[in-house]
């Protein structure tokens, strides 16, 4: 088969397309966790931005009300956990799985009436500069703003932590929430900011999907990406660059394999199914084996509960 | 006066007997065990539309869904039969054995499990639909509209459902165009829209031009429709989904089927059997066909569709031969339904090698 260099350029933006709800989602959720807090709730929130989106584009017809409302909504179901784990001082581990099953059964409920129903096309940008630049132009144009801002965010958010006044208190709180504390900056009032702020990327990450990337709703939707969000921020070991990339291993694998298949490569598919959770795998023994890194780079103070009485 | 007072007795007696089967008649429940949620808009979707009519038909349902293919299953059915319920359908491959065993204990509850062959006690049936039948006609609409002569299939699970779907749809195909490439892409889900779209976007990047599938969700014809080829509903009609790409649908139509079997069980008329219809009972219904087809090619699909109920024409007629070139249905012939309910090998022209 000869390799045109243009298939080339379209398989790498499918494997990007692929990659914005989790990078989205993980970026959002590792915020959360340089605050300190450890939220298990991503696929429940994503899922909650899934249906949110998708109810109000049918209900309203207006798309930047329902990207809007997606990541409000978001933001409204991670304040549930919020009140829970800041508030009342509740185990992160178990709250976070309780928003999960809560966000599935919840979509699924408020969802009943929006089934089979047809998504809106979602516009894209710089649609006519498609077929000029061989290899990159599908990489480039003709995508969603949804996608571009996705693959900004890592940088931003890299240069949120590093460089900012913000991002510094929020290293501060997650990694010694007493010394933070001790210098004026209310712990609590951060973490809070930061786990409304992992909601509302979760909510824009599952509006992407029912939006966008698969215009529609269907219960379960999420299918357990954001589980991957999870892993991808452990993975990365709390690196908002190594986000972008471990989301385009994911997704790149799995995109990658369907193209084998369809070329007719003689690996049992079995094998290549499962291809991305066993690199996955490895990443993660990999990263882990160098303890001092890990160590280093854990936000410290991480799904433990931080207890003041003022 | 004896006899007026028997005859009185009597004939309240027939009376007391047809008002409490009548009764009886409005108080048979049926159950439904669901493998998806029915917001699934595919199979279980499909399913729960069939139970609906049997709720139009006057009959109390209830329906569990999203149950595993594992002891979760016995728990459910068990259940389900201790609370009154008269006969259960279930609705997916794996509660095979578990409503076997189930069917044991309540041999007072009639069963029908859906897509199995085992009927290992007097109160189960089987039934499932000729699937295929529909992948006929849509095979014969791929190979005439392809230019680039490329197919795209997104399939599930290698099981014979699947690879009789692959095989009858891509020998309907090779008798309008001999040209054709059938290339199977395997989702390994039956349900996960994110999944099925890359599936069907791999393959159109790899020039199909018109894409089959046989896993549950829209996301296929939505990508389709995105790219600008053609595409086939699944389960139901998905032409709203995708007006441009969707040329048709095949329809799974359980309503009839479930309405007859819980009146017969009403009746007391029920009885074991295996039931596999097609589109001649209507189990199987082709939606409208897109006006994109020309005037041509349509009338030949209707007449396909009348040929294929009336029994005319069956999808499997030989000679068939195997990907080897083994001869496996002889000139004249067509496949029994032995061989269709066990078929796990490629016809020739299917490129690939099956999963194991």
């Amino acid at each position: 088969m000869i390799v045109d260099i243009n298939f080339v350029g379209l398989i790498i933006a499918s494997i990007m397309a692929s990659a914005v709800p989790l990078i989205l989602a993980s970026c959002g959720e590792l915020i959360t966790e340089r605050s300190g807090v450890l939220n298990l709730g991503v696929e429940g929130m994503m899922i909650i931005g899934a249906i949110s989106g998708f109810a109000l584009m049918t209900v309203t017809g207006s798309l930047i009300i329902a990207v809007f409302g997606a990541m409000l909504a978001g933001v409204l179901i991670s304040t549930i956990f919020a009140f829970l784990t800041q508030t009342l001082i509740t185990n992160h581990v178990a709250t976070g799985l309780a928003l999960t099953i809560f966000g599935i059964g919840i979509s699924a409920m408020i969802g009943k009436n929006f089934v089979g129903i047809p998504g809106k096309e979602f516009p894209v940008l710089f649609e006519s500069l498609k077929d000029t630049i061989p290899l990159l132009s599908p990489i480039l144009f003709g995508h969603s703003i949804v996608f571009y801002f996705a693959f900004a965010l890592p940088f931003i958010t890299s240069y949120f932590l590093k460089q900012t006044k913000i991002g510094l208190i929020v290293r501060a709180v997650g990694d010694s929430p007493e010394s933070a504390s001790n210098q004026g900056i209310n712990v609590r009032l951060v973490r809070y900011a930061c786990i409304l702020y992992g909601g509302a990327m979760c909510g824009l990450a599952g509006a992407y999907l029912s939006m966008i990337y698969t215009p529609q709703w269907i219960e379960n939707m999420t299918g357990g990406r954001g589980w991957i969000a999870l892993a991808l921020v452990v993975f990365s070991t709390w690196n908002p660059i190594k986000i972008l990339i471990g989301a385009m291993i994911f997704g790149g694998l799995t995109i990658i394999q369907f193209h084998m298949q369809a070329i007719g490569v003689r690996i049992p598919v079995q094998f290549l199914t499962a291809l991305p959770y066993i690199v996955t795998i490895i990443v993660l023994v990999v990263i882990s084996r160098d303890s001092r890194k890990i160590r280093l780079s854990t936000p410290s103070s991480l799904g433990k509960s931080f207890h003041k009485d003022n | 006066m004896h006899k007026f007072l028997i005859r009185s007795f009597v004939s309240s007696l027939v009376l007391l007997f047809t008002l409490t089967v009548a009764a009886v008649a409005k108080d048979v429940k049926a159950a439904f065990v669901y493998i998806g949620p029915t917001g699934d808009h595919g199979w279980t979707y499909q399913h729960d539309v069939g139970r609906k009519a049997v709720e139009a038909a006057g009959f109390k349902t209830t329906y569990v869904e999203g149950v595993p293919e594992s002891a979760d299953a016995e728990r459910v059915l068990r259940q389900l039969a201790n609370s009154g319920h008269d006969i259960i359908f279930t609705t997916s491959f794996g509660y095979m054995n578990p409503t076997n065993k189930v069917a044991k204990e309540f041999p007072n509850v009639k069963f029908e499990h859906a897509t199995g062959y085992k009927r290992e006690h007097p109160n189960v049936a089987t039934y499932a639909a000729r699937f295929y039948e529909g992948r006929t006609i849509l095979g014969t609409i791929a190979g005439t509209m392809t230019k680039s002569n490329v197919i795209g299939y997104v399939a599930s699970f290698p099981i014979p459902e699947v690879i009789r779907g692959i095989n009858s749809f891509t020998l309907a195909a090779q008798k309008v165009n001999p040209n054709i490439k059938t290339k199977i892409v395997w989702a390994f889900t039956w349900y996960d829209p994110g999944k099925e779209a890359e599936a069907a976007k791999a393959l159109i990047d790899q020039g199909a031009d018109v894409i089959a599938q046989h896993t549950d969700s829209t996301a296929i014809v939505q990508m389709a429709e995105k790219a600008g080829v053609y595409a086939f509903g699944q389960a139901s009609d998905m032409d709203k989904f995708a007006p441009k790409a969707v040329l048709t649908s095949v329809e799974n139509n359980w309503g009839p089927y479930y309405v007859d079997r819980v009146k017969a069980v009403a009746n007391g008329t029920w009885n074991q059997k295996d039931t596999w219809h097609g589109i001649g009972d209507g189990m199987v219904v082709i939606s409208g066909l897109d006006s994109q087809m020309p005037s041509d090619l349509q009338a030949k699909v209707k007449k396909l569709q009348a040929d294929l109920a009336s029994g005319k024409v069956h999808s499997f007629t030989g000679p068939i031969y195997d990907q080897k070139g083994n001869l496996m249905v002889a000139e004249g012939k067509t496949a029994d339904d032995g061989m269709l309910a066990g078929m796990m090998t490629y016809v020739k022209g299917v490129e690939g090698d099956i999963p194991k």
